[in-house]
Order: C-alpha cells, then structure tokens, then sequence
C-alpha cells in the first residue's frame, strides 16, 4: 500500500461516540439494569495469607432479600490469562493469598442487604506468614505461596538469555557504568470501576455485558469455570471507561456475577468499589534492576547486563508474559550486539500484578535510558549525540532476533531535540531548572494467542447493501482510544465514502468475527488489516459489475467521493450504490471477510516468541523541569514529544492517545505509588491518597509526529498509545538530574526525596571543600 | 423509613421515596433513572459525579438526596435539547476532548458552571476550576482547549473558526 492524499485518513472526523459521551448516553455496564436484577457483593479476607479452616454462611443466607451466597469450594476451577499456568479461583479456594482476596459472595435484592450479608459470613483463618516484598518471599524457609509452584523460593517463573559475549565487551569498553533501580507498584486508576452483568435466559444460555477489552479471553474463561460450552455463552462489551491493561484479564466480579446469576435465577450485577479495583489491581510490576552498560570511546554501545526481580503479587495473570517482554525490549531502539537478561517473577501477597499501558517497555527504558544520559555526560558527549549515533535505522534485526521493518526513530530524536531547543539548553539552565531526553517504542500489531491456536488474531467481516450501508463487524474492542473510528475511516476510505455513512459493530462475541482483544497496542495494525482486506474483498467483487457498467476494465477504476471511475478517463463513472444495487440485483447479498496473523517468528532459546512485531511505534520527548529547592516539589513545565507512529489514522485521537500518556507518566514519575502495611493491607486504596495528576498539574505539552509511512501497514499506521509513556519517566528523570545534579534511581521522586538529597549533596560538597 | 420528596432535575419535578440516608447519585441513577451521571469512587474524590445544584458544581457521590428538595439539580441530561448539543458539549466533540466519556458527563457541567461564572477563564483559572474533576485518558490539554473554545462559542465568537 502506497502513501497518497487520502480523503478521510489522517483528516479529523467526529467519533461517532462522541455526541452520546458528552450526553451522558453513552452506556456502561453499571448503566444496565433489568426486572429482577440482583446485586452482587463481595467478601474480601481480613489477613494477608493463611489457609481457610471454616466458612460459615448460614447467618447471611437467612437473611431476608439474599437470594444467594456462593464460595470458592463450589468453585474449585483454577484458570489464568495464560492457560498452561492457571492459578486463579473466581472465589478463594483452600488459602487466601493476599489481604483482601474474594472469600465469599452474596446476591440480594439490593447493594445493602448485600453488604449487609457479609458481615454475617464468619470465616476463620489459619494464618501464614505475609510477604510483602520478593526479598522476604525468596528468603530461605518461606512457605510456598502456591504449593504447587515448580520454582523454589516463591519464583513464579525465570527468564535467562545471553546474547553476544557480554563479559569480553565489558573488558573492552571505554566506560561501563552500573547502577540499581526500582520502579513503584502503581495502579492504572482508570475511571470507570470494573462491573458485569450477567443474565441466563429461558434456554440456559449465558448473557454477560462487561467493561473489559478482551471478550474473547472472558468468553473461553467462562466457559472454563462454569463448564458451559462456548457457544452457549455470550459476551457483550459495553462502554468501556478507562482501562489500561486494567482490563485486560478476567476480573473476578465477571466470574461471580455469572456464578451468581446461575445461583440465583436471576440477572446479577458485580459492581466493583474503588477500593475494589485497587484489590483487582493487574498495574505495573514494581522492579529492581540491576543495569550495567559499556560503550567505547566514540560512545557507541559496547554491551548491556541487567539483572531483574519483579515482584508480581500473589497470582500469575500475565506476568509471565511481561517477564519475557521486559527481556525483549531491554536494548532497542538501540543497536547492541551483546545483551544478557537475568531476571525472575516473584510471588508475593499483595494484590496481582498485570499489564499496565507499555507494559514490558516502561521499567526497562528507565533504566537504559537513565544510564545513557549519565554515560553521556560521564565521557563528555551530549545525551542527544550519544543516542543519535546508537540509534537503529530505518529497518533493523534485532540480536534476539526481532525485525523491525521500519523506523524513524532518528527522525523523532532530531525533531525532539529542535522544537525544544534541547542541545541549547541541557547543561546550560540556571540550578533548579533542567531539560532531559528519551527515547522509546513499542511493539504494533502482535499478540499471542496464549493458547495453541493458528486462526487469525484478527478477522472483520464487511456487509455492504442498499438498505443499511456500510457495517463492519469486527470483535476488536473500542475501550475509549476510539477503534471504532479508526476502523470506520479505514472502510470508508477503502470505499471511497464518508466516514458518517459506515457503521462498525464491535465487541461482541455473538456479532462480530473473533479478535484477540485490545492489548499491546495491537489493534490500529491487526484489527485495521483485517478491515482493509475484508474491504478490498468487497471491491473485488463490485469492481468487475462496475468495468461493465462503464465498459472500461477493472484493473483501471478508483473509488472515491461517492463514485466508482476510470483513472484514465474520469468522466467514465458511476455512482457506488448503483454499483452495489446491480450486484446484489445478479449476485445476492455483498458481504466480504478479511483477516490478519502477524508473521510468526522465533528462536533458539527460552521466551523467543516473545516481543516479535510486524511493527514497532518511536518516539522521544524532551522534558523541561522546574524544581523549587525550598520545597523539593517538581513540576513539570512542557514536554516536546516526537513521535513515529506510521501514518496517523485520526490525528486528534493521537494526539489524545500521546497527551494521556504523557501525563498518566508523570504520575508514575513523581507521585504515584500504593503503599502497602507489614500485615499485605493497602494503605491507600482510594483516589483521595492515591494522587493521580490532576488538570492543574498538566504542563505544556507539544505533541508533534515525524513524517512516517510503513509502506507494510493498513494506511501506513504504526501504534500510539503505548510507545509515548515510554521515555517519559526517564526523560522527567534526566531533566532532574540537569537541574540539581542529582541521579535518582527509584521512583517516584516526591519532595522528601529531592530535598533529603539536595542535603546530602550539599554536605557532600561541603566535604569535598 | 423511606421518606417522599419532590426533586426538581432538569427542570422537572419527582416524587420520589427514598431513605433520609440515599445520596443524590443513587436517587438520580437508580430511583429516577438518569444514567449520565456517572459513579467513579463513591465519595467524592474523581468528581465524575458532578452535578450541577443552582447552578454551582456539586459531587452527587457525597450529597444526601433530602437536602435538595427545594432546589434546582441539573444534571447531563438537562444540558442540552433535544438533539441540540450545548456550546460545551460542541466543544468537547470539536476539540477531541472526549475519550471513554466516563469522566465526561462531569467535565462538561464543572466547565459550564466555570463559564457561566467567568466567560472568557485563562488557562490557569480553567485548571483550578477543574482540578476537582478526574480524567485518565486525555492527560486534559484537549479538555483546556474545548473550555477555551466554548467560551468563544458561547459569546457568539469564533464560529467561523475551523473545529
């Protein structure tokens, strides 16, 4: 597919979804109600770890308006986002692994009579001891968190890959520098709590309406733990409010609310609290990482060490997976030779940890990325220079084997570094005030099927008539990023119609054709692919009714404002409906199917189908910092971001995609971070304690795209929503270190710590005196 | 004891029965049945709640229900008519402010009652006025800009700018 003008692509359409979210009548799982509905609670262990002796329910299920109270031991099926290692129950089973875990639930009649209820659930515990760090979980004579676990000391799982010889580049290196650095247990606090519905209708066969982005994976779990088949059930998403990776895996109130309802006869409704989806959690991996990187004299990276322990809380969910990605994307967007990635997944009892927007990316280019800038300055050399000569260019393979098969990172690097004024300004700001670069990309367009499975990831199926127009369907799932529109526009541009006139039916099991779900910024790519060839599909069928009509060859028409046209004689044209209508008049109904797999690529060692993309997004940002030295308060002045993200489809959901990023980033950097209590209890379960950004923390933010085309894509579009949170916290990170001279390595940096270390600096320098 | 009130939202009046204990959000999603106002945390930290109470931007999440008998509650659904959009709903479509729509009920009443109050607010008055109200997805320089743009719509400027 060649780049040219387009008519909708990369022009500012209004989402459809637009008018009803600002009315209010955009619909949400908790927005259903139907006759009869019951609402479902959730009781929640009182200890951090222990093994369940006695659950008694009698009391609660007396109660008058409880219609039903269910708990793990009916239950007893483990699953997990990746199948071959299931540790999850819906309900507790047998032992509570951390303080808060789902016990018990109840149905009533109304949310009070079933929280009520709970209160009347005794249960009673034999204590464990509560790990509430890898260390103290890894400790020699630990109890197993998961008895079953076929690592020793509560290891979830272990990745180790070894790439070039990494100890003869160290010894021929011009500098090698090591540092430690830990990363903070934060929570994706999107707005709308977790919440399901779930219905059984005459025939036995499930309804459920959730707030997730992957219906499929909900579908097969379902039927995994209520021994349903498949096809009896039916997943419906709503109007997702926020997710993040949030969303991303089964949440126990989907499973209880269909278990309920079962239970009951009748429809339930799980509505989560907020202190309930800081429980669900699945937010970012706190790592430590040890990280030690060489280069030679002209700067060039010689080898890269990192050795890793992520604390993963108490269950699997996609941990695993993110171990391999974090070894994955350690090294790009650079060009290294010699890369070693020791790292482990630790169990511990705390709420489980998950997949988190850029997940894999974040913590890695921290890291790399604060160990460059230092470099740099250390040899003498502009952070900007030193990563603009390691800089991978416009294609690449990998060590491990990746392809990247287009890049424009430098590109984003020069932009960056120009309309910040980055070369003029690091080094050179008075004390107090600094300016820092990073880089950063990510993966477009992958997935794995977590299963052994060879149907397409993607799969969309366009239906074209007189009556109802354009319908996409397809199981890809709008969480708020506005995929419907994406998808629609690349319809009507393949039709050369309006965007207004397509309608795209979307996230339902029952409707649409099977896709993966919306994770790893995959759908732009996948979901967009499979649109595009369902819709060239289409137009191989019409095109030859509409060569006879004009009496021209097919080979020579276009589609486009409305009309189907000879390129060599534009006066030969014909209207596309008419089109249409001769078609179905000759060949009944016009439907057509398209579907997308990435290229399947591996390797020869552990984890090696892991991190592979047809293709990768870029970007680096430039981030100005203002640091008041009497209150150790950082705040952030503007952010100058360059991004590579392909064509952009719908600039101003880009733009959005970029700007949330950047902020939700900032949070990570400087303020956000769940505090958890010796006994595994979070101490700040809420948004009054947990601090996200605010609208009056915003700073400047020019949010600028590098030209870019991925000839290989749909429309020439690469990935956006995950790629620009990557060089925030190391750009923010590096812009403190230019104005106080201070190289944090763990985050966040509040106050406290930049003041304890301004006085330690000073100390310092009073001795050097 | 449930007790009867009338509640006057969006103009018009509801009786309704309900516990002297029932927040305002649960009276307005549940008894009356007006969904757009939305329930982020339940105690008034996300403002995704917000309402408008004689015309001043309240948190429905923490407001008991009783205490609004008498006065006039505007929620998302009294904003615009019909199929008309509000300046401040035009606005937010216009400048791409709006992504999953879940904060976004709250948004456009907090930045009605600002613009009400101050028509043409700067940046920095926007932000305060608004730092109450909690958005995930759009880090909120496209929601500064729709405020800006609507208090140009709403004094009858900048109508011919391209959105």
């Amino acid at each position: 597919m060649s780049k040219r003008d387009f008519d909708v692509i990369g022009k500012g359409v209004t989402r459809k979804d637009g008018p009803k979210k600002v009315k209010g009548e955009h619909e949400f799982a908790d927005d259903l109600q139907f006759p009869m509905m019951l609402h479902g609670r959730i009781k929640r262990s009182d200890i951090g770890h222990g093994r369940i002796v006695r659950i008694d329910t009698s009391r609660a299920e007396a109660l008058t308006g409880v219609k039903a109270v269910l708990i793990g031991a009916e239950t007893p099926i483990k699953y997990g986002i990746v199948p071959q290692m299931p540790t999850e129950y819906a309900l507790a089973h047998e032992k509570v692994r951390f303080y808060g875990e789902p016990v018990a639930a109840v149905a009533a009649v109304d949310a009070e009579t079933a929280e009520q209820a709970l209160d009347l659930i005794e249960i009673e515990y034999e204590a464990l001891p509560v790990y509430t760090t890898p260390e103290e979980a890894m400790a020699e004579g630990a109890v197993k968190i998961h008895a079953d676990n076929r690592f020793p000391g509560n290891i979830a799982y272990e990745a180790d890959q070894n790439f070039g010889d990494v100890d003869e580049a160290f010894r021929n290196s011009h500098y090698v520098l090591e540092k430690t650095f830990k990363t903070s247990y934060v929570n994706h606090a999107f707005m709308e709590p977790h919440c399901a519905v779930s219905k059984f209708d005459t025939n036995g066969e499930l309804f459920i309406w959730s707030t997730t982005q992957v219906p499929h994976y909900l579908h097969r779990h379902l039927s995994k733990v209520l021994q349903m088949e498949m096809n009896r059930i039916h997943v419906k998403v709503t109007g997702v409010g926020g997710a993040f990776g949030g969303k991303g895996e089964v949440s126990n109130n989907e499973l209880i609310s269909a278990l309920l309802a079962r239970k009951a006869g009748r429809p339930v409704k799980v509505l989560y609290s907020r202190k309930d989806v800081f429980l669900q959690h699945r937010g970012r991996h706190p790592i430590e990482m040890r990280v030690k990187v060489g280069v030679d004299k002209d700067g060039m990276i010689t080898a890269i060490d990192y050795d890793g322990t992520m604390d993963g809380g108490s269950y699997g969910g996609w941990g695993l997976v993110i171990l391999f990605y974090t070894a994955a994307m350690l090294h790009l967007p650079y060009d290294v030779k010699n890369v070693r990635f020791n790292a482990r997944r630790i169990y511990t009892n705390k709420p489980t940890c998950g997949a988190m927007r850029g997940l894999g990316g974040v913590q890695p280019r921290f890291a790399l990325e604060s160990l460059l800038d230092q470099i740099a300055i250390d040899i003498g050399m502009n952070p900007y220079e030193l990563k603009k000569r390691n800089a991978i260019g416009l294609s690449h393979e990998t060590v491990s084997g990746q392809v990247v098969r287009h890049c424009e990172f430098r590109k984003c690097l020069d932009q960056a570094v120009e309309l910040s004024g980055y070369k003029e300004k690091h080094g050179k700001l008075p004390f107090g005030k600094g300016i820092g670069l990073a880089g950063g990309y990510y993966i477009s367009g992958t997935a794995y099927t977590l299963y052994m499975a060879y149907k397409p990831h993607s799969s969309a199926m366009i239906r074209v008539d007189n009556e109802s127009g354009v319908t996409v369907y397809c199981g890809a799932t709008d969480i708020g990023q506005g995929s419907d529109t994406v998808l629609g526009m690349m319809a009507a541009e393949k039709f050369g119609l309006p965007f207004e006139s397509v309608h795209v039916v979307s996230g339902d099991t029952s409707l649409a054709p099977f896709d993966l779900g919306t994770f790893a910024s995959r759908v732009t790519v996948a979901a967009g692919s499979a649109v595009c060839k369902a819709a060239d599909n289409i137009m191989e069928k019409i095109m030859p009714v509409a060569a006879i009509q004009l009496g021209v060859r097919p080979g020579q028409l276009e589609a486009r404002n409305g009309k189907i046209f000879s390129v060599f004689e534009p006066g030969k044209e014909i209207d596309f409906w008419k089109v249409v209508e001769k078609y179905i008049d000759a060949h009944g109904p016009l439907t057509a199917t398209g579907d997308y797999t990435p290229p399947r690529r591996t390797g020869n060692f552990k984890g090696a189908n892991i991190g592979h993309s047809p293709t990768y997004g870029f970007s680096a940002q430039c981030t100005e910092v203002d640091i008041d030295t009497e209150t150790g308060e950082v705040r952030i002045v503007r952010v100058t971001e360059a991004g590579d993200c392909g064509q952009p489809i719908n600039p101003v959901s880009v733009e959005g995609q970029v700007e949330g990023s950047i902020v939700m980033g900032m949070g990570q950097a400087l303020f956000e971070e769940i505090k958890v209590g010796k006994d595994g209890r979070l101490l700040n379960p809420s948004l009054h304690d947990y601090k996200i950004p605010t609208m009056a923390d915003v700073p400047e933010l020019r949010t600028t795209f590098v030209d870019s085309y991925d000839p290989d894509s749909p429309f020439g579009a690469k990935e956006a929503g995950e790629g620009p949170i990557q060089p925030v916290i190391p750009a923010i990170f590096n812009a403190v270190y230019d104005a106080i001279g201070v190289r944090f390595t763990e985050m966040p940096i509040t106050p406290e710590k930049v003041l304890q270390a301004l006085d330690a600096k000073k100390k310092q320098e009073g001795k050097g005196r | 004891m449930k007790k009867l009130i009338k509640l006057e939202i969006n103009g018009e009046n509801f009786d309704v029965a309900i516990s002297p204990a029932a927040y305002l959000i649960d009276v307005i999603r549940e008894t009356v049945g007006l969904s757009g106002t939305k329930k982020g945390c339940g105690v008034g930290d996300c403002g995704a709640c917000t309402v408008l109470i004689d015309g001043r931007p309240t948190l429905s999440c923490i407001t008991l229900a009783v205490a609004c008998a008498g006065k006039a509650i505007t929620t998302i659904e009294g904003l615009s008519r019909g199929s008309e959009l509000h300046p401040v709903q035009r606005a937010f479509i216009d400048k791409g402010a709006v992504q999953c729509g879940f904060c976004t009920p709250g948004m456009v009443l907090s930045s009605k009652a600002l613009l009400d109050e101050n028509p043409h607010p700067s940046q920095d008055e926007i932000k305060t006025a608004l730092a109450g109200n909690l958005c995930r997805c759009t880090g909120y320089a496209k929601i500064i800009e729709a405020v800006e743009h609507a208090g140009r719509l709403l004094s009858g400027e900048g109508c011919d700018e391209q959105a």
